[in-house]
C-alpha cells in the first residue's frame, strides 16, 4: 500500500491525485498530496510510476505497515522511492523499460503446457 | 465534466477495450466521449500488469494460425468458436500494428521487433495520448452508475458522479453506449483489479441483457502472500514446500495450481521459490515482469534464494471468462444501441471454459474493443434519442444496509477456494441462499452512503448480483469444464454448449440455443485472409 508522499521532494503537481485509479490521494492544503484513504489501495505502483519526482514509496503489503516499520519511514527508505519509474524507464535520459521486455523467452515455454498459468 | 454532454458514442471505461473502441469509433467520424471510473492511461489490470497477447503473424510459417485456432480450440473445454478466433488473431495483429506505427517501444532481436507483449504502464499512457490526439472527451474520475434508455427501450447515454468534483451528477446523452468496465474480481486487491466491480455488468442487466459463461468466474492467481502481485508466469520456475520443507509433488510447476490450492484451502501454508530458474535468464526474468520481482525485491526477499509464503487471489471475471453475452460480430448486447467490449464481455468466443488471462484477454480487449467502437458509431451517428430517462436502482438510492459490510458478505461466499475454487452443489446451493437473501435486503433496504460514497453502495450492489449469476451458472453446468471446478463431477459431452444467465430479482439460466440455421453463418466483413475464408476448413 501507498505509506509515504515525501513533502521534500513533491513539487505538488497533483499527479498522483490525477492518475491514481482508485482515487486515495486528496490535494493538501499546501498542496503536497494526503493519503486520504489509504484502504483504497490497490498496490498497483501506479503513482509511484508517474510521479515526475520520486516523492511516493508504495510498500509491497497489501495491509498498512505496522508503526514503526521502515516502510513508512522516508529516511529509512531513501533511493527506493521512485523505483517502480525507473524500471518503466520514464524520465530524461532513461530508455522505455518495454525495450528491454523479455517476456516472449518465457511465454514460448507456457505455450507447450495445456494448462498454462496466465499472465 | 458535471451537468450534460451530448455525443454520438458514449465508451465507459478506459482500459485497453475502452480505448481501442474510442480509437475505432472516432476514426468512423464519431463524437465520442469516453468516461472512467478511474484514470483512463493507469485503471485496470492491463495498465498495471501488462499483457502478453495471443499474437500471430499471417507470414508465419506454414497455416501457424489455422493450427494455433484447432489447438486452442480443444484447450477451450470445445466451448470456443474457430471463426471468431480466426478473428481475434487478425484483428490483433493489425491493432499491434498500428501501435507499433505509433511508436510504441517494442523490444528488437536481430532487427525484428518482437510483439507479443505490452508493458502496461508504456501501453495504456501511449492509448490515452492516441485517444486524446483523436478528439475524444475523456472524463476521469467519472464513474457511471447508471445507463439512459429512450422511449423505444434503445440505449441513449449514461449517468454517473465526478468524484473529484465533489461528486457533482453528470449525464451524457448519447447514440450508442460501449460498455468497457472490466470483469469483476470482487475487491479481492489483486493489483490493478479492484476498479473492476461488475458495474456494467449490472448496468446492462437492468435493461434485459444476457450474460454467459458466467460458471468460468473462479480464476484464481498465485501471489506472495504479504500482497497481491498475481503474476504467474514466473512460476513456472518455483519449487512448492510445505511448512515442514517438504517439496509438494507436481509433475510440471506449470500446472502446479490446482495442487496447491488444495493445500491452501485445507489450511496448509505453502511456499515457493523460484529455484528452477536457470542462472542464465534470471536477469531477463526481472526484465520481462518487473512488477512481480519488484514487491519482494521491496519486501526484502531474493526469491532465487529464499522460500516464501504464497497465496491465492479471487481475479473472478478478470482472468475467469464470463461476461455480457454477445450477439453479432460488431459486439452488440441482447440490449439495442449497447455494446460490450474486453473483460465485461464473455470472452467464451475465444477462450472458451478456460482463463482468458495469459493471451487472449489482452487480444480480445484490443479486438472487440474496435468492432464495439466501430458498431456503436455506426449504430449512434446521428440517432435520434427522445426522451432519455435514467434505468437502474439496486444500490442507486441511499438506504440503509453498510456497504462494507455487504461487500464483505458477498466475500465470504467468492473468496474462500473451499467455496469457490472447489464447488460442490451443497455448497453452491448454500452459499446462492445467503447471496439471494442479501440481493433482497440491498433491493429492499437500499445501501447507505452519500456523496462519493455512492459509488461504494452501487458496487456493494454490483458485486452481489455477480456472485449470484456465477453461482447460478454454476449449479445448471452439473460437470467439470475448464475454470468451473464441481468437486468429483467429470466433464460431460451433454454439457458442450454455452449457459445464459441473466436476471436481478428472478435470476434464470438457459442453454444457449443452437445457432439458427436459417440464418446461414453471420457475414464475414472482416479479412480477405485465406485463412478466414472457409471457417468449414478449419474444423
Ligand atoms: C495480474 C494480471 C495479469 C494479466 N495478464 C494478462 C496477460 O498477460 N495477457 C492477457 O491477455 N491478459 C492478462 N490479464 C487480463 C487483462 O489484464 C484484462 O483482460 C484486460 O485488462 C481487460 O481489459 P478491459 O479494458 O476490458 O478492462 P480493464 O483493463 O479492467 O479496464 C476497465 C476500465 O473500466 C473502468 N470502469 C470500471 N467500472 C466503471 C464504471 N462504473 N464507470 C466508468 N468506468 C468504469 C475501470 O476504471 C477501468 O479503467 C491479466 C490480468 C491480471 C489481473
Ligand atoms: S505526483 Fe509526486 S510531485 Fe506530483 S503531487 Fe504527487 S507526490 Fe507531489
Ligand atoms: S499504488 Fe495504485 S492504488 Fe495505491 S495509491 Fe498508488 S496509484 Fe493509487
Amino acid at each position: 500500500m501507498i505509506e509515504v508522499v515525501s513533502a521534500a521532494r513533491c513539487v505538488a503537481c497533483d499527479v498522483c491525485v490525477k492518475v491514481c485509479p482508485t482515487d486515495v490521494f486528496e490535494r493538501g492544503p499546501d498542496g503536497v498530496p494526503v493519503i486520504a484513504r489509504q484502504g483504497d489501495c490497490q498496490t498497483c505502483f501506479m503513482c509511484e510510476a508517474h510521479c515526475p519526482t520520486d516523492a511516493l514509496y508504495v510498500a509491497p503489503f497489501s495491509d498498512p505497515a505496522p508503526p514503526g516499520s521502515p516502510h513508512a519511514d522516508e529516511a529509512a527508505l531513501g533511493p527506493a522511492l521512485g523505483a517502480y519509474r525507473r524500471i518503466v524507464g520514464w524520465g530524461s535520459g532513461r530508455t522505455p523499460g518495454s525495450r528491454a521486455d523479455k517476456n516472449h523467452l518465457f511465454t514460448r515455454r507456457v505455450r507447450v503446457v495445456p494448462e498454462r498459468p496466465e499472465d | 465534466m458535471t451537468g450534460a454532454l451530448d455525443t454520438d458514442v458514449l465508451v465507459l471505461g478506459g482500459g485497453p477495450a475502452g480505448t481501442w473502441a474510442a480509437l475505432a469509433a472516432a476514426s468512423a467520424g464519431a463524437r465520442v466521449v469516453l468516461a472512467d471510473k478511474g484514470y483512463c492511461g493507469t485503471s485496470g489490470p492491463t495498465a498495471s500488469g501488462g499483457n502478453n497477447l495471443w499474437y500471430l503473424p499471417p507470414d508465419g510459417p506454414g497455416d501457424a494460425r489455422a493450427r494455433a485456432v484447432e489447438s486452442r480450440f480443444e484447450q477451450s473445454g470445445r466451448l470456443a468458436d474457430r471463426r471468431w478466433m480466426a478473428r481475434v488473431l487478425d484483428e490483433t495483429y493489425r491493432r499491434v500494428d498500428d501501435l507499433a506505427a505509433w511508436g510504441y517501444p517494442f523490444p528488437e532481436e536481430d532487427g525484428v521487433q518482437l510483439r507479443g507483449s505490452l508493458q502496461g504502464p508504456e501501453y495504456m499512457k501511449r492509448m490515452r495520448r492516441r485517444v486524446h490526439r483523436s478528439g475524444v472527451t475523456i472524463l476521469d474520475h467519472h464513474p457511471a452508475l447508471r445507463l439512459l434508455v429512450d422511449d423505444w427501450g434503445v440505449v441513449a447515454g449514461a449517468a454517473g458522479l465526478a468524484r473529484q468534483r465533489a461528486a457533482a451528477p453528470w449525464t451524457v446523452r448519447a447514440g450508442a453506449v460501449v460498455l468497457a468496465t472490466g470483469g469483476c474480481a470482487f475487491l479481492s486487491g489483486a493489483f490493478g483489479t479492484n476498479v473492476d466491480t461488475g458495474d456494467g455488468h449490472l448496468m446492462a442487466a437492468e435493461l434485459g441483457a444476457e450474460l454467459s459463461g458466467m460458471e468460468f468466474s473462479a480464476a484464481y492467481a498465485l501471489s506472495p502472500a504479504h500482497g497481491a502481485h498475481t503474476k504467474g508466469l514466473m512460476m513456472q520456475f518455483a519449487t512448492y514446500t510445505t511448512e515442514d520443507g517438504a517439496e509438494v509433488e507436481v509433475p510440471d510447476p506449470l500446472t502446479a495450481r490446482t495442487r496447491v490450492a488444495e493445500l491452501l484451502a485445507a489450511g496448509e501454508r505453502v511456499y515457493a521459490r523460484l529455484d528452477r530458474a536457470p542462472r542464465d535468464l534470471r536477469a531477463a526474468m526481472r526484465e520481462a515482469q518487473p512488477n512481480y520481482f519488484l514487491p519482494l525485491d521491496k519486501a526484502g526477499i531474493d526469491p532465487f534464494r529464499d522460500r516464501y509464503p504464497v497465496r491465492m487471489v479471487l481475479e473472478g471475471t478478470v482472468r475467469g471468462t464470463g461476461g455480457l453475452r454477445i450477439v453479432a460480430d460488431d459486439c452488440a448486447t441482447t440490449v439495442p444501441g449497447l455494446f460490450a467490449a474486453g473483460d465485461v464481455a464473455t470472452r467464451e468466443p475465444v477462450s472458451g471454459a478456460v482463463s482468458g488471462g495469459g493471451a487472449y484477454n489482452g487480444a480480445w480487449a484490443i479486438s472487440s474493443g474496435t468492432w464495439a467502437g466501430a458498431g456503436a458509431a455506426r449504430f449512434g451517428a446521428g440517432r435520434a434519442r427522445p426522451r432519455a430517462v435514467p434505468a437502474g436502482r439496486a444500490g442507486l438510492e441511499p438506504g440503509a444496509l453498510d456497504p462494507a459490510e455487504v461487500v464483505a458478505a458477498v466475500q465470504a461466499e467468492v473468496l474462500p477456494l473451499d467455496r469457490n475454487y472447489f464447488r460442490t452443489r451443497a455448497g453452491l446451493r448454500r452459499s446462492l441462499a445467503r447471496l439471494d437473501a442479501l440481493w433482497r435486503r440491498v433491493a429492499a433496504e437500499g445501501v447507505a452512503g452519500t456523496g462519493r460514497d455512492r459509488l461504494r453502495a452501487r458496487q456493494a450492489a454490483a458485486l452481489t448480483a455477480h456472485a449470484r449469476w456465477s453461482y447460478r451458472a454454476a449449479l445448471a453446468r452439473d460437470e467439470s469444464r475448464g475454470l468451473h471446478r464441481l468437486v468429483g463431477a467429470p466433464t460431460r459431452d451433454e454439457y458442450e454448449h454455452r449457459i445464459l444467465t441473466g436476471g436481478l430479482d428472478e435470476p434464470w439460466t438457459a442453454p444457449e440455443p443452437p445457432a439458427d440455421p436459417r440464418l446461414g453463418p453471420p457475414p464475414v466483413p472482416w479479412s480477405a485472409d485465406p485463412v478466414h475464408e472457409s471457417p468449414g476448413a478449419l474444423a
